[in-house]
């Protein structure tokens, strides 16, 4: 076959297939067209930043979230963005795994000049997933790591000052959540997963500026900038875990933006509160965060249930604790719950 | 144009480090495989997005394929192509969970391969000539935001 001439500047060779319209183009129009996508999905309406605002990266190691950071820099000092960047990663304590993709943040951290901060599980905690999945075994430990990650996160990013986390989460990633949303009937989330930017008054704003970026065009893009990155899949992660490959990505992206959530369904939210353990935004007396941990405690001792009936306010004797969250701007306003409702509610602890 | 080339790194953009590798290079002799002349090429393989598990934790091999190979009435010959090596590679690279590199004749979705840094959907997929000293990299999508 003849090299195919890029179909933007009609001289280098096109070396990349576009999958979102199958358009033939050289690497340096590639660069070009994927950055100023990624650029239009962050001023497109309002905008999801302001000026002089400080911004969390919420930084795994792995590509989508390496490619972020890469970008940001970018566009911050190209379009004059006039952001604040940090990197935040979470240390969930799985050996063999995330040390290994902590280094690749450490060396992102020299590569792009941004501050780090890592947090662990273990100092906020006093779990790892190590010692978590020693306890529930394999079968719940994601609905663990998933709802600890997110405060971990919120709490990183109020140590930092920051009030504005974003997160590499790509188009496959939204389209993926689109279709397992309508599987489980859940409309109020539809349309809530498809926004780019999810906040309200009492939570930290979060945003994924790859909202249309195809995870094709991110680990190209990662290839040919030769980035640092790490790949490899969480140990814990069920081995059964097939992605859906959707090819009609933005088709089901927009399908899912198309569920506005309509005020009757926000009514019957409950209102948000503060966890009165910890002081986490939570929908119940206790957050999900402190309600698992009082499961593991209890794990670990189980005569601590029987003698002392434990209330919201105070754990067990004799169990770990969240300390208190404290954001530097406090608002208590009503606010529609987000959630993990119903994945905690599935979960028993044996 | 771009102006973003100021940030520099080190690295190969394939998702791995030399820690988590077995070896940096292959030290493996590809089983059987002849040494390179007149009737065979050579190929330059890479594994991006933590394959190179699947490959005995080596993310870069050089292999020798023959040049030829019989077409498929077994009537003459045909230069080898891209389903040839994906098909070598399975029975003599792969060393477990062949489902999560091959489907059907080809690679599952998913895997992006690239012929000489071109993605190798612009230059015929499974139908491509392969050519003495080709590089042939392939990453997995998949794993890990
Ligand atoms: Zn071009
Ligand atoms: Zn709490």
């Amino acid at each position: 076959m003849p090299p195919t001439p890029c179909s933007l500047c009609h001289t280098a060779r096109a070396l990349v297939k576009r999958p979102k319209t199958g358009q033939q183009v050289c690497k340096d129009c590639f660069f070009e067209v994927f950055e100023t996508e990624v650029h239009n999905t962050i001023v497109e309406g309002k905008g999801i930043f302001e000026r002089g605002e400080k911004v969390a990266i919420g930084a795994s190691g792995g590509k989508d979230s390496t490619v972020l950071a890469h970008v940001l820099s970018v566009l911050n000092k190209r379009y004059h963005y006039g952001l604040d960047l940090f990197l935040l990663s979470i240390d969930e304590g799985i050996t063999g795994y995330r040390d290994d993709s902590l280094e690749t943040v450490k060396q992102n951290q020299i590569e792009y000049g941004l501050p780090l901060k890592i947090l662990s599980y273990n100092e906020l905690y006093g779990w790892t997933m190590d010692k978590i999945v020693e306890q529930v075994g394999r079968r719940n430990n994601c609905t663990f790591c998933g709802v600890f990650r997110r405060q971990a996160l919120d709490r990183g990013a109020a140590q930092l000052g920051v009030d504005h986390i974003v997160t590499g989460h790509n188009a496959d990633d939204i389209a993926e959540t689109v279709l397992m949303n309508i599987m489980r009937g859940d409309i109020a989330r539809l349309g809530r997963c498809t926004a780019v930017t999810t906040q309200s008054e009492d939570t930290i704003k979060r945003s994924k500026p790859f909202k249309y970026a195809y995870e094709k065009e991110i680990v190209m893009y990662a290839y040919f900038k030769k980035l640092t990155y790490f790949s490899t899949e969480c140990i814990y992660s069920p081995d059964d875990l097939e992605a859906i490959r959707p090819s009609a990505i933005v088709d089901i992206i927009h399908s899912g933006e198309s569920f506005q959530l309509e005020q009757s369904v926000q009514k019957g939210m409950k209102a948000m509160q503060t966890c009165l353990r910890c002081g986490y935004i939570s929908s119940n007396d206790l957050c999900k965060a402190c309600a698992l941990l009082e499961g593991l405690e209890a794990g670990l001792d189980r005569s601590a249930l029987r003698q002392t009936q434990a209330n919201s306010s105070n754990a067990p004797t004799g169990h770990r604790t969240i300390p208190m969250f404290e954001r530097y701007s406090n608002v208590g306003a009503s606010q529609p719950a987000e959630g993990i409702e119903k994945a905690v509610q599935a979960i028993e602890i044996k | 144009m771009s102006t973003s080339d100021d940030i520099i790194t080190t690295s190969n953009g394939l998702g791995y480090t030399s820690s988590s590798a077995a070896h940096p290079e292959s030290l493996v002799k590809p089983p059987q495989a002849p040494s390179a002349g007149e009737d065979t090429i050579e190929i330059k393989i890479e594994f991006g997005g933590g394959l190179h598990l699947l490959f005995s934790s080596q993310p870069s091999h050089k292999i020798h394929i023959p040049r030829n190979i019989p077409n498929d009435d077994n009537t003459a010959t045909q230069p080898v192509n891209m389903r040839y090596l994906v098909k070598w590679m399975k029975s003599n690279l792969l060393s477990e969970r062949e489902e999560m590199f091959g489907d059907g004749d080809g690679v599952r979705p998913g895997i992006l391969v690239l012929i000489n840094d071109a993605d190798w959907e612009l230059e015929g997929e499974l139908e491509y000539e392969l050519r003495d000293r080709d590089e042939i990299v392939f990453i997995s999508t998949l794993h890990g935001g």
